[in-house]
């Protein structure tokens, strides 16, 4: 059973074109008309069956239409090589999908709530300031202690989250938000409310926040090389979510989420499991502070806030619980929309509520649903 | 310490703890009747606090001098609206998510919350700064050493205890309270026993808002300041306090109320740093009481039927 290689394909150059064109729009009718050509295109795809033809082909042909999402993320960046605020929100995008991974392997698959994913991002942020500006260490390893530093803090929290289940869970990580955010604030070591100063992202002698001059005329925008990191980022952490959901491991996080009982009667270790989760989780996510962190030079308790976790969390129930593929349609949404109408930016935190409210009652499954395990012989994986 | 400013430590405390008791109680009401969290109780704290100064504002504008008067007004018209308000939510939103996983109930009302909360910052005029709530209670106060009892906090916390007396009243001696702890209880009985479910849920929603009403327009007189996100900090308190104390657990749901005061003012006067830390204490200590008791203080004993 092959699955030819063009559905998805070209499902994938269309929206990347439509994207790009989002993105680079500057008249409002402009973004108006994009996001009702979107629409059109989703009733279309949807009158016609062709979801099912480009999940197919997506499924089949894996590998090759990664790259091809590679190729046309690096290609959409070129063609905006001038245009700072359009890289600025791709690389923004890239970088919430990649907290977004985090948080969908600890809600979406394992089933460990998590509401203070804003908290978590600020720790990445946090430590990559620390680490930049008092410490030598290599910019890269800045960006992974980041995730250390997330990871390890959140550890404090597994053990009243293994003890407590549901509700309990969820106010551990609502009063840790809150803590933290406080903390933060009134803590002069870090700064304090006005936050701190962090350098820009150094890699091999080159300066990410210098424009990068290709001759004595063109400038291309230092987004560009912050656009690549985002990119490796969030290549590395797409392939490393999906390999895990698929692998055994995927299938212990599903069985803890559905049924803890069952799940331990079977002989998953579900402790091991809810804590494996939520720390690779908050490592994920503390990488995309402190990379976002580098790359807006700088951090400050505001931009942390439990409001800000709802966002995220908004970002994963919008794409739909568990789902990696519909983080990308999710935090295109929540990130872009609001920056190009001007018009709803005043009232975007209530229209996300109304939209997920809204998608609750509605379409519990989200934009792009995850789909079910198939265990049949030569199925599409 | 000085027992006189010791004194005023304990009743600054206790009057916290009134108001946070007031919001703990709806959290653990609602989590009785249907098991559900709704978060956007603190956001209905703050929406019953803004309904009241809108009518004082408009009374006032209108002519009416006597503070009496306006106080009652706006006594009556927060509890009535939130009451409303309340059983709307859950008719809208919690009741059809029943079947669904209880992250969903959390998730909706949390959004709902937000929708409060920013409805009230964009549409109440210069909603996003904070708002001075008029001063209606008598201002006098007694010294006592350096203890001073400000006779408004004097009134204001016997009108919490009265108001938490009373729900404990209702729900003990009435035919009401009868059926809303059958329904906590046990659901499907209750309604084989002819207890409407739904409308049971629905007063039961009623009932805690106008707990978060009063305690909105409460929190309102104490500070002189209402600001539209006081929800978000008020709710997660009053959530805590109801977890800590024990959900579903009306008596679990006031200690936490006053415990969680106790652990801010603690945090504030006893402890070696500065006073700003105090939500960091006081939430860092609920984090570990849960780690030490996950079903809370007064827990109900249940095994879970698998």
């Amino acid at each position: 059973m092959t699955s030819s290689v063009w559905p998805a394909l070209a499902a994938l150059v269309v929206s990347a074109v439509g994207v790009l064109a989002l993105l680079l729009a500057e008249k409002q009718w402009a973004v108006i008309a994009i996001i009702i050509a979107a629409g059109a295109a989703m009733f279309l795809a949807r009158r016609f069956d062709w979801n099912e033809r480009i999940r197919r082909s997506g499924a089949a042909n894996s590998r090759k239409v990664f790259l091809a999402a590679m190729v046309l993320v690096v290609g959409a960046a070129f063609v905006m090589r001038e245009h700072n605020f359009a890289l600025l929100m791709l690389c923004t995008v890239m970088l919430m999908m990649v907290a977004g991974l985090g948080l969908t392997l600890q809600f979406g698959q394992a089933g460990v709530v998590n509401f203070a994913g804003a908290a978590f991002f600020g720790i990445g942020a946090y430590a990559a300031a620390v680490f930049a500006t008092k410490t030598a260490l290599p910019h890269l390893l800045v960006i992974l202690a980041g995730g250390f530093f997330a990871a390890l803090i959140g550890s404090v929290l597994v053990l009243p989250l293994l003890r407590t289940r549901g509700h309990y869970t969820a106010l551990i990580t609502i009063a840790f938000g809150i803590l933290f955010k406080t903390f933060l604030e009134v803590n002069d070591a870090l700064g304090g409310p006005q936050g701190l100063k962090v350098p820009g992202f150094v890699l091999f002698g080159h300066a990410f926040n210098d424009p990068i001059e290709i001759d004595e005329e063109t400038e291309w925008s230092f987004y560009l090389a912050y656009a690549g990191l985002s990119l490796l980022l969030v290549a590395a952490a797409y392939a490393f979510v999906r390999r895990l959901e698929r692998s055994w491991i995927g299938l212990a996080f599903d069985a803890v989420r559905i049924d803890e009982t069952a799940a331990s009667a079977f002989g998953v270790n579900v402790a091991a499991w809810k804590i494996a989760a939520f720390s690779i989780g908050n490592f994920l996510i503390g990488v995309a502070g402190a990379a976002y962190a580098m790359m807006t030079g700088f951090v400050a308790p505001t931009s942390f806030t439990f409001g800000d976790s709802l966002i995220l969390v908004s970002i994963v129930i919008l794409g739909g619980l568990g789902s990696a593929l519909g983080l990308i349609p999710a935090a295109l949404v929540v990130v872009v929309l609001p920056e190009k109408l001007q018009a709803i930016q005043e009232y975007r935190f209530l229209l996300f509520a109304l939209l997920v409210i809204v998608i609750l009652l509605v379409r519990p499954g989200g934009l792009l649903p995850r789909a079910l395990r198939d265990y049949r012989v030569g199925a599409p994986r | 310490m000085d027992p006189g400013l010791l004194a005023q430590h304990v009743f600054n405390g206790l009057m916290l703890g009134v108001i946070y008791a007031l919001v703990a109680v709806g959290f653990t009401l609602f989590f009785g009747v249907l098991d559900v969290i709704k978060f956007s109780h603190g956001d209905v704290v703050m929406l019953g606090a803004f309904t009241a100064l809108a009518v004082s504002v408009g009374l006032t504008g209108g002519g009416v001098t006597s503070s009496p008067l306006v106080l009652a007004a706006m006594l009556v018209a927060a509890i009535a609206s939130m009451a409303l308000v309340g059983a709307l939510l859950a008719r809208l939103l919690v009741l059809p998510l029943r079947r669904a996983p209880a992250i969903n109930v959390l998730l909706i009302t949390l959004m709902a919350g937000t929708v409060i909360r920013e409805g009230v910052r964009l549409f109440y005029p210069q909603g996003s700064n904070p708002k001075p709530f008029p001063r209606l209670l008598p201002g006098g106060s007694s010294e006592l050493g350096a203890f001073t009892l400000r006779h408004d906090s004097a009134i204001l916390f016997a009108v919490g205890v009265l108001a938490i007396v009373g729900v404990h009243l209702v729900l003990t001696r009435t035919r009401l309270g009868l059926a809303i702890r059958a329904v906590a209880q046990d659901p499907e009985t209750a309604s084989a026993m002819g207890i409407p479910f739904t409308a049971t849920v629905l007063a039961t929603f009623a009932i805690g808002s106008a707990l978060a009403a009063l305690a909105g327009v409460v929190n309102g007189l104490y500070y002189s300041e209402i600001s539209f996100n006081l929800g978000l900090l008020l709710g997660a308190i009053g959530f805590s306090a109801a977890v800590i104390g024990g959900l579903g657990n009306v008596y679990g749901a006031i200690l936490g109320g006053f415990l969680f005061a106790a652990l801010q003012t603690i945090g504030a006067v006893a402890l070696p740093f500065a006073s700003a830390y105090k939500d960091v204490f006081a939430f860092a200590v609920v984090i570990v009481v849960m780690a030490i008791r996950p079903a809370g203080l007064l827990a109900e004993r249940s095994a879970e039927r698998v």
